[in-house]
């Protein structure tokens, strides 16, 4: 087991090589030159050429690929063109907007989404079921950007213009600037991110569950004697996880993606927007760090995935 | 008596149709008793068992189940859920699926003692060990941290064995403990039961498709087909002085020990389905004395003079009992004294299907 993640760790250093060298070669066919972003429409050629000259560009390009990986290795993520702040400082400011926002919604919709599946399945075709189906149905077929706004007109706008205000307006406050103010601000967020979401693990934990509760160690538990409940989950959910916990590693490790719209949306300042301005400014440093983090994240949900499997099921811990 | 189950009846609402697994089914075990119930698959053996103790989902259920004097069908979902586990424990058929893979086997015995005794888990645990050691598991003080797919299959019964006997219950119901399981094994767990049986005094439930498994076991026996109870009997009057033709195939299909290699003999044709089950004998399709009246009318339960116990729900004459080509002769002459057409030989058998 202890060999298998290691290959799997070792496997997801790969990737990560793969897909910094992949934007180190985007990096060279990108129709916008760098210099020009930073000097500006009306620098003359001799300026644009000692730009060049201060990143490196003039050298060849193994050179460049080279000192390229040396640097990211040491976790130097260069300085935006856009304002020369370094990458990591603009990251260490958008990192806890999009990770107040992601572990919010994830935890919110894996909460719901695993508690309405096994509402559904303990009574198939039940109005329990039906309603969680369908609601499931309906929140599964909204895009976000929809919900989204819809959220906000209906919870945000409307209830302003009532005089009533439980949810704050587009934008963000930290944390550690105001507690509720940060709740009140990411309650929205949470819900259009989770919703969604939310819905494919109702579905999922209701197939699941259905599967597991069918088998016969579950007709083991309830010869023993033991509570509906403690059959339902202790010996159920327990064994109808596995395909919730593959699922969830998919989009915590996506997650930098599904939180662009989300983001986008509420104003909020995290990385999301940040990929969104980068990308249109032509901010290389700062698209390429953030699409390097992004991978970096689907490399480690899935290795944590794997871990968790182990954790699960003996028989695949022991094997 | 311990457990008396009367007239029992059991149906499955389904997109098909209701489907009538349990027909009006009566029994009885004693306290300490073993009874046998035996049927090909699909009988409704299973049902029957699962039913009095509470474990049959989406069922429609009438009739009654006295254990210790009170009523297991009208209880409350918690008082039903008291009883199980604590005095009745179940062993099923494939221990492999039906203890949980992701969990200690020792744990699994613990948990059936914590849900019914306050206990504490070293204490639980202590009483996990002697529980394996009981039913014959070798070092049980390691054993008891290994996950079910590090036992073997009839390990893995022993463990079952020994959740069902976790808190000294007074009726035990095995359904099929060794189909699962390889011939060997089938007969140290018999074994094992047999002893326990002697050690704890538990009454047993042994639900078979194989007359074998019970021929030195069961203190009576009952016979299921479709649902509906064929023949009761003592183990001795069973085998030696059976009624029903039913009966007589299973016995046929048996291997005989002596008679090394000669044909067995199956029942020929399929149980009738439980959607809406013909009138008559349920038998008669494939009954090789089938008569008029048998189509007809469903014979009851009556019983064979001369021998307490002794039921029958079988029209022919209730003096014919045995199992030889004489009484066989004998069957088929009244079967066609009452208008019989059909051969009672195997062949003639499948004809009278419809
Ligand atoms: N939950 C259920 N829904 C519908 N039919 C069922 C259900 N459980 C059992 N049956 C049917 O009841 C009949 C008797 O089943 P069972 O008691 O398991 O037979 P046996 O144990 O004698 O092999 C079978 O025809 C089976 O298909
Ligand atoms: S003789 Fe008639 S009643 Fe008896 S088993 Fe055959 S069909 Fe049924
Ligand atoms: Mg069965």
């Amino acid at each position: 087991m202890a060999r298998f993640l290691a290959r799997r760790v070792l496997l997801g250093v790969v990737v990560l090589w793969v897909v910094a060298s992949v934007i180190f070669i985007l990096y060279f066919v990108t129709p916008n030159d760098p210099a020009r972003v930073i000097a500006g429409k009306e620098a003359t050629a001799q300026t644009l050429a000692a730009i060049r000259h201060h990143l490196g560009l003039d050298r060849p390009l193994i050179d460049q690929y080279g000192s390229f990986l040396w640097r990211y290795l040491q976790g130097n993520l260069g300085y935006s063109y856009y304002n020369s702040e370094p990458v990591s400082t603009i990251i260490a400011q958008d990192l806890p907007v999009t990770a107040s926002l992601a572990v919010g919604g994830a935890i919110i919709w894996l909460v719901l989404g695993v508690l309405a599946g096994v509402l559904a399945a303990r009574r198939p075709r039940s109005l329990a079921d039906r309603t969680v189906t369908s609601v499931a149905l309906f929140f599964y077929s909204m895009p976000t950007f929809l919900l989204g706004l819809l959220a906000l007109t209906i919870f945000f706008y409307w209830l302003h213009i009532e005089g009533i205000d439980i949810f704050a307006p587009p934008g963000y406050v930290g944390l550690s600037q105001s507690v509720s103010g940060w709740f009140s601000h990411m309650v929205l967020p949470w819900l259009t991110l989770a919703l969604v979401t939310a819905a494919i693990y109702a579905r999922l934990t209701r197939g699941s569950m259905l599967d597991v509760l069918g088998e016969d160690y579950i007709r083991t538990a309830r010869a023993k004697g033991l509570s509906e409940r403690r059959v339902i989950y202790r010996h159920g959910l327990r064994a109808a996880i596995t395909p919730i916990v593959t699922e969830f590693g998919i989009d915590v490790g996506t997650l930098l993606g599904g939180v662009i719209v989300t983001e986008s949306v509420y104003g909020l300042p995290g990385l999301g927007s940040q990929i969104l301005n980068s990308v249109t400014d032509g901010d290389l440093p700062v698209t390429m760090s953030i699409a390097i983090l992004a991978a970096a994240f689907v490399v480690v949900a899935n290795i944590l995935v794997d871990a968790i499997y182990a954790l699960i099921d003996p028989r695949v811990r022991l094997s | 008596m311990l457990l008396e189950v009367k007239d029992l009846v059991v149906s499955f609402p389904t997109p098909d149709g209701l489907v009538e697994a349990v027909r009006g089914v009566s029994f009885a075990v004693g306290a300490g008793k073993t009874l046998g119930v035996v049927g090909e698959s699909g009988s409704g053996k299973s049902v029957t068992a699962q039913t009095v103790i509470g474990l049959t989902r989406g069922a429609r259920v009438s009739g009654s189940a006295l254990f210790e004097g009170r009523d297991l069908l009208k209880m409350s979902r918690d008082q039903l859920r008291q009883v199980r586990g604590s005095k009745i424990g179940v062993v099923f058929q494939d221990p492999l699926s039906s203890l949980h893979p992701f969990y200690k086997v020792g744990w699994q015995i613990e948990e059936a003692i914590r849900a019914h005794e306050k206990v504490s888990r070293a204490e639980a645990r202590r009483r996990a060990v002697e529980l394996l050691g009981l039913v014959g598991i070798p070092h049980p003080a390691r054993r008891v941290d290994d996950y079910p797919h590090q036992f073997s299959g009839g390990m893995r019964q022993r463990a079952m064995i020994a959740i069902a006997l976790a808190l000294n219950p007074s009726l035990v119901i095995a359904d099929e403990p060794t189909t699962a399981l390889d011939v060997t094994v089938q007969a140290q767990v018999l074994e094992l039961m047999k002893r326990l049986q002697a050690e704890l005094g538990m009454a047993i439930i042994m639900i078979t498709h194989d007359l074998g498994i019970i021929a030195d076991m069961a203190d009576e026996v009952m016979i299921m087909y479709a649902g509906k109870v064929m023949e009761t009997a003592s183990r001795h009057d069973l085998y030696y002085e059976p009624h029903h033709p039913y009966t007589t195939g299973l016995l046929g299909s048996l291997p005989q020990s002596g008679h090394e290699g000669e044909r067995l003999v199956p029942i020929p044709g399929q149980p009738p389905s439980l959607i809406g089950p013909p009138p008559g004998c349920p038998f008669w399709p494939r009954c090789g004395f089938a008569m008029p009246k048998c189509r007809l009318e469903v014979p009851p339960l009556r019983a064979v003079p001369g021998a307490p116990g002794h039921t029958s729900a079988c029209w022919l004459p209730l003096e014919l009992t045995g199992y030889s080509v004489e009484v066989d002769a004998a069957r088929h002459l009244a079967a066609v004294a009452e208008g019989a057409t059909a051969v009672a030989t195997a062949s003639g058998a499948e004809e009278a299907q419809p």
